[in-house]
């Protein structure tokens, strides 16, 4: 079936099996890795992108369901070569080791700043539950969230 | 020197945010072909007939491998890394459900899922033995019949059996405890994969996997194969977590080469996370019995352990040769003791094979939940506080070097110290007032207490080999003309992040700057020999390696100087990242300087090469043996049994840091997993043997919420033989938090006069504990 998605602001016309999952339909037919696939069963949340305005788990969504709807991934987090703050706070806060949870991570905390700019650690460590890391205990992931909160600009010092 | 020590940010992390990290499932080669296994349904069954027919004629399939395609290549069974062999598709019978019967390639990955439903395998159901402790029965079933008459694996002792006995014969107390350890899974949120590409006109076979040793397994892939090992490349890209299940090779990634090399495309095969779970390697499932011998004073005088260790099918535990039961001989934990003895009877069960994996450091995990649960129990016993009944115990400062009952040689500590800290930052006094008032209230809060030391960065090579290859490394390092360098490792980062930390100690040692010194890993054609990462060992091994390469090249960077100065070499010293001559520290050329007179036409004294480069290989001369004190607090709902961390304070004591906030994100990540296994995580099996573990829906991992905000201290004792004085760190939270935790929560059900519980303290669990009736965790049978 052919299926048109706006995928960070490019438009994608693709002829793809109806069963075809978003996470699959991003990496494979378009070539966006930075989203990655880890659970098949919505647990883990490393293929975390914004549906429209919202996160899902793009393993339990049919790209089909994502016809005539946007899609934000990780690689648009960026923009205009500047790194949004909440890379920016990953990057300082040591928020991230091996990388896998990071895009998920970081597509939910920017999901939650533009809701509440200045979410209390817990209001962070709620909203975070249902994506899984291995290597940080979350420690860093949440005062990497609160860096973002504090320096809504980011700071240019750390866009290497 | 230490001057490139300290804080700094990860060069790794810019390509992690923005989504370009180089994954295994990221590799996308043209003509690229996928690869799926089909897996045994049953925990034990003899194959009656596979038939493929209708697979291969599914339009997109290209070919299906079985056991009988293999095994004309002489690829149906592999060796393990402890010295059995593991079938890579079954060909008699399947011994574990998720076994790996068939391997389909086709043109996409839904395509290759589609034709394991086309293939029919008729199986004939054999009885399992899914109870090790059923294992050894007359009459069990045989798990391995295809070499053996007994599930009987081995035997192995450690310690003064005879000198044990007579203490414990002569102890004024002593205690005893039978504990379970249950099979867990490191889970990693990168499951294991590869992409294998055989060029069949070169005869070159590269191969990008998940894999903690990328150059251990070259050498595996052509003992097993039969390619010759110049003709290997594997390339390990950027590893989404380890932990111990990227060690060995898998049935997955040999099947992959063979489809790559029989139809001459390159084959990818990604693992899905039931079979992650399900068929690779797990850790730990050790039933113990824990016995202590002590003083009436609280002084411990023995430990004595017996252990029956369930394997699963085959023996696929990964860790040093000689050590069959990894490093549980330091079980004697961090205490002055007169003797020890243990005891460990390993057999084989109708379940995935594996044992040493999950940040074990080769099971001292075990080791130290034994004897800290144990501890414990004493403690309860004598109604002595254990904190207070750790501190007569621990091993003194002027002990050290210390050599233990069971021969391992503690290089170096401060105990009392490190445990006084963490005490401290708990303010365990207070603490303890206030379970009492809140235990006077019907609350229960409970606290914890453990100590741990690890014994980490294998070799040394003498005693330490994996298949007969010397647990040392190699390193290569080479300064450019312009002053900027490259460093060759072969251990590799998982999320370790050896890109920063491995340029700090080049820079530190030659006066560059971090930034100026790129890391190249994880690709056999561009590194030097070495045995990878697990155990904790890239900074005591390799990191050993790296200081010392670098203190190569600035000794050759003074006879260089020393031409440029025209001086004698004696007559320089190296003072801040300088060659100057004695008593003019500000003169003098840099490391950047000297690079360019070595590549340039300066003349060199007579047998000294121009270019500044060196290679070392570093056989560790003992291991490095970081420890640490934890406390938990926990507080538990006496209606459900749910146990809630509210505080968790680690003190680490790894010798010199090099990157302490790296230093924190290991000890954060091993807490988490201490949590983890304590109170959530279980691969359970019910009686028949099949696995209730299989997804994230029943294997539960730590979220956020359940890791409470830990918090972190340090005391700093070097390794005296470490060329920094750094060491291991990777696995130390992981090894030392469980009991922490299973101390805190048996602490808060005091009042109902529980001595123990069994992992994990699923509110379930601790319900039951509660009514005196707590259940078997390894088998879902109540």
């Amino acid at each position: 079936m052919k299926v048109t998605v706006t995928v960070n602001g490019t438009d994608y016309a693709r002829d793809v099996e109806p069963r075809l999952l978003l996470i699959h339909f991003l990496r494979d037919e378009l070539g966006l890795t930075g989203s990655h696939w880890g659970c098949d069963t919505s647990n883990c949340g490393t293929c975390v992108v914004w549906l429209d305005e919202t996160p899902v788990k793009a393993c339990t969504v049919l790209a089909a369901m994502a016809d005539g709807r946007t899609v934000r991934t990780v690689e648009d987090l960026a923009r205009n070569g500047q790194l949004d703050p909440v890379q920016q706070g990953f990057i300082e806060c040591h928020g991230l080791q091996c990388g896998f949870c990071t895009p998920g991570m970081m597509m939910t905390a920017r999901w939650l700043l533009d809701r509440n700019p200045d979410p209390a650690e817990a209001e962070i460590r709620e909203l975070l539950s249902g994506l899984l890391c291995r290597c940080t205990g979350y420690e860093n992931i949440v005062r990497s969230v609160r860096w973002a909160a504090e320096h809504p600009a980011g700071h240019p010092g750390v866009s290497p | 020197m230490t001057a490139g020590f300290g804080r700094m940010l990860r060069k790794e992390d810019p390509r992690f945010v923005r989504g370009q990290g180089t994954y295994t499932d990221d590799v996308h080669l043209p003509g690229m072909l996928y690869g799926a296994v089909l897996r045994s349904p049953h925990p034990h069954a003899r194959i009656v007939s596979i038939d493929t027919v209708a697979a291969e004629a599914h339009p997109k399939v290209r070919i299906v491998i079985t056991g009988e395609t293999l095994q004309h290549r002489n690829l149906a069974w592999m060796p393990t890394l402890a010295g059995d062999r593991q079938a890579v598709l079954a060909t008699d019978k399947v011994r574990f459900q998720g076994q790996e019967v068939a391997f389909v390639v086709a043109d996409d990955h839904y395509a290759a899922r589609d034709a394991l439903e086309l293939i029919d395998v008729e199986y004939e159901p054999l009885p399992a033995v899914a109870d090790a402790r059923r294992a050894l029965d007359d009459g069990a079933p045989l798990v391995r019949d295809d070499i053996k008459d007994s599930n009987h694996i081995f035997d192995w002792e450690s310690g003064d059996a005879e000198r044990t006995d007579q203490v414990f014969r002569d102890a004024e107390v002593t205690v005893s405890q039978d504990m379970l350890y249950p099979r867990v899974h490191p889970a990693p949120l990168e499951t294991c994969g590869i992409v294998a590409d055989f060029n069949q006109v070169s005869g070159k076979l590269t191969v990008w996997a998940t894999s903690q040793a990328p150059h251990a397994h070259r050498t595996l892939y052509a003992l097993v194969t039969g390619l010759p090992e110049h003709k290997i490349r594997v390339i390990s890209p950027d590893i989404g977590g380890g932990f111990g299940n990227k060690v060995p090779i898998y049935p997955g990634y040999l099947c992959a080469i063979a489809g790559s090399m029989i139809t001459g495309r390159p084959v990818k095969w990604m693992e899905d996370r039931s079979e992650n779970l399900m068929s690779t390697c797990f850790a730990r499932d050790f039933h113990m019995r824990g016995e202590l011998a002590a003083s009436r004073d609280g002084t411990i005088r023995a430990v004595r352990v017996t252990v029956l260790a369930d394997h699963g099918a085959f023996n696929g535990a990964a860790q040093p040769t000689k050590y069959p039961a990894g490093f549980f001989g330091v079980f004697t934990g961090s205490y002055d003791l007169e003797a020890a003895h243990c005891r460990v009877t390993a057999v084989y069960t109708n379940k995935a094979p594996g044992g040493v994996a999950y940040s074990c450091s080769f099971r001292i995990t075990e080791a130290v939940y034994l004897v800290e649960r144990m501890v414990d129990v004493l403690a309860f016993e004598l109604n002595i506080d254990p904190a207070e009944l750790r501190m007569r115990n621990l091993l003194r400062p002027e002990q050290f070097p210390y050599t233990c009952q069971t021969g391992w040689t503690y290089d170096s500590g401060d105990y009392p110290r490190t445990l006084r800290l963490a005490m401290e930052m708990a303010g365990y006094e207070d603490l303890r007032k206030e379970q009492e008032a809140e235990r006077a209230r019907g609350h229960l809060t409970g606290i914890g207490v453990s100590f741990f030391t690890e014994a980490v960065g294998a070799g040394p090579r003498k005693h330490m080999d994996i298949l007969g290859i010397g647990m040392a490394d190699g390193v290569e390092l080479r300064v450019h003309p312009t002053g900027t360098a490259v460093l060759r490792i072969s251990v590799q980062t998982q999320g370790q992040g050896h890109e920063t930390t491995f340029a700090q100690i080049v820079a530190s040692e030659l006066g560059l700057a971090p930034d100026d010194v790129e890391v190249v890993h994880g690709d056999t054609d561009q590194t030097p020999f070495g045995l990878g990462t697990y155990g904790s060992r890239s900074t005591p091994v390799s990191g050993a390696a790296t200081a010392i390469v670098a203190r190569k090249v600035r000794e050759r960077a003074r006879i260089v100087a020393a031409a440029m100065l025209e001086v004698d070499p004696r007559d320089l010293e190296w003072d801040g990242g300088r060659w100057s001559v004695k008593g003019d520290p500000d003169s003098g050329p840099t490391i950047a300087e000297i690079a360019w007179a070595a590549h340039s036409n300066l003349e060199l004294p007579e047998g000294v090469e121009g270019q500044l480069d060196a290679t070392c290989v570093y056989n560790p001369p003992n291991l490095t043996y970081p420890f640490g004190a934890y406390i938990c607090v926990v507080d538990v709902d006496p209606g459900t049994g749910k146990v809630d961390v509210r505080r968790f304070i680690a003190v680490d004591d790894c010798g010199v840091r090099i990157n302490p906030m790296i230093v924190e994100g290991q000890v954060h990540g091993g807490l988490a997993d201490g949590i983890g296994m304590a109170l959530m995580e279980s691969i359970a099996f019910d009686a028949d043997g099949n696995c209730l573990g299989g997804s994230f829906m029943d294997y539960l991992l730590p979220t956020s919420l359940e890791c409470p905000s830990w918090e972190l201290g340090a005391t700093v004792t070097p390794s005296p033989h470490h060329p920094i004085g750094a060491k291991g760190v990777g696995e130390s939270a992981t090894v030392g938090s469980p009991p922490a935790v299973v101390n805190a929560v048996v602490d808060a059900l005091r009042p109902y006069g529980v001595r123990h519980a069994d992992m994990p303290l699923t509110p379930a669990q601790v319900w039951r504990a509660i009514q005196g009736r707590p259940l078997r965790t390894d088998l879902a049978i109540s």
